[in-house]
């Protein structure tokens, strides 16, 4: 079942709806990279709330998705984590160290306005003094 | 609903369908919504590393009584290579696949009994259970 991927502005918004195969995970995971840079993306939002599972295998590729997406300029948050599955991932010993994340797709759109924000204003600092 | 239910392992889909199957059999036990994601997810990662290191088996999910306590039993079987160390599988962090080396020992966090037999060339069978809170 693949992932639609909406373009918004500066950003890709992954929404994910059912279930999903590793197989699944890992094509989303290669969808966005490369979509990043056809889209000259600023941001990346996974809405993960229709998952009611999230695993090892779950939590490695949206730790690869987020990292990867910075290593080409773009920042991830995971949005919409339901509170039984950050239950069950700590009980796992899951974590997503190194990766942001908000309780929903309106907070996640915030994070990201806040995170480009803060590039642009570094970004004109530089500039500045140059 | 069958006494067992027997789901086939041999791709990522039954992986899937597996823990699918295990959260209705769950809820239709009477587990709370958070007890039915943490067997889903401990099902997700022992039918995972049937398909890692034997590339086929099996998961059994059933229920049992133990005088008036309620639970589900978990299976997962499969005629693969075995696991050397049994000891050492269940430490966290250890994993000879690349993996994060956190299926079979977080597995056991997530449920109350948790048993592994294996030997080397003679597969290996994990059975898990989850008991019901009382009054919960």
């Amino acid at each position: 079942m693949e992932v639609p991927i909406l373009k918004q502005g500066h950003y890709l918004i992954a929404s994910i709806q059912s279930a999903l195969t590793d197989a699944d995970l890992s094509q989303l995971r290669e969808a966005l990279i490369e979509r990043v840079g056809r889209f000259r993306a600023r941001g990346v939002i996974v809405d993960v709330t229709a998952l009611d599972v999230m695993d090892s295998f779950a939590v490695r590729t949206l730790r690869d998705i987020a990292h990867m997406a910075r290593l080409r300029g773009s920042e991830t948050v995971i949005v919409g984590i339901q509170p039984e599955v950050a239950f069950a991932m700590v009980q796992l010993g899951l974590t997503l160290k190194g990766v942001s994340t908000a309780l929903d797709l309106e907070e996640g759109l915030a994070f990201l306005d806040r995170q480009t924000q803060l590039r642009i204003e570094r970004g004109s600092a530089r500039l500045d003094r140059g | 609903m069958a006494d067992e239910l027997l789901i086939p392992i041999a791709a990522d889909v039954d992986v899937v369908t597996a823990r699918q199957r295990g959260r209705d059999l769950a809820a239709h036990a009477g587990f709370s919504s958070g007890d039915q994601t943490v067997i889903a997810a401990a099902i997700s990662e022992i039918a995972r590393n049937i398909l890692m290191y034997a590339k086929r088996g099996e998961v059994t999910l059933s229920l049992v009584a133990n005088g008036d306590r309620r639970g589900i039993v978990i299976v997962a079987r499969d005629q693969g290579p075995g696991i050397r160390d049994v000891e050492r599988a269940l430490e966290d962090g250890y994993s000879t696949s690349g993996g994060l080396g956190l299926g079979l020992p977080g597995a056991r966090r997530l449920m109350d009994d948790f048993d592994v037999s294996s030997g080397v060339g003679k597969g290996t069978t994990v059975t898990m259970k989850k008991w019901r809170r009382q009054n919960a």
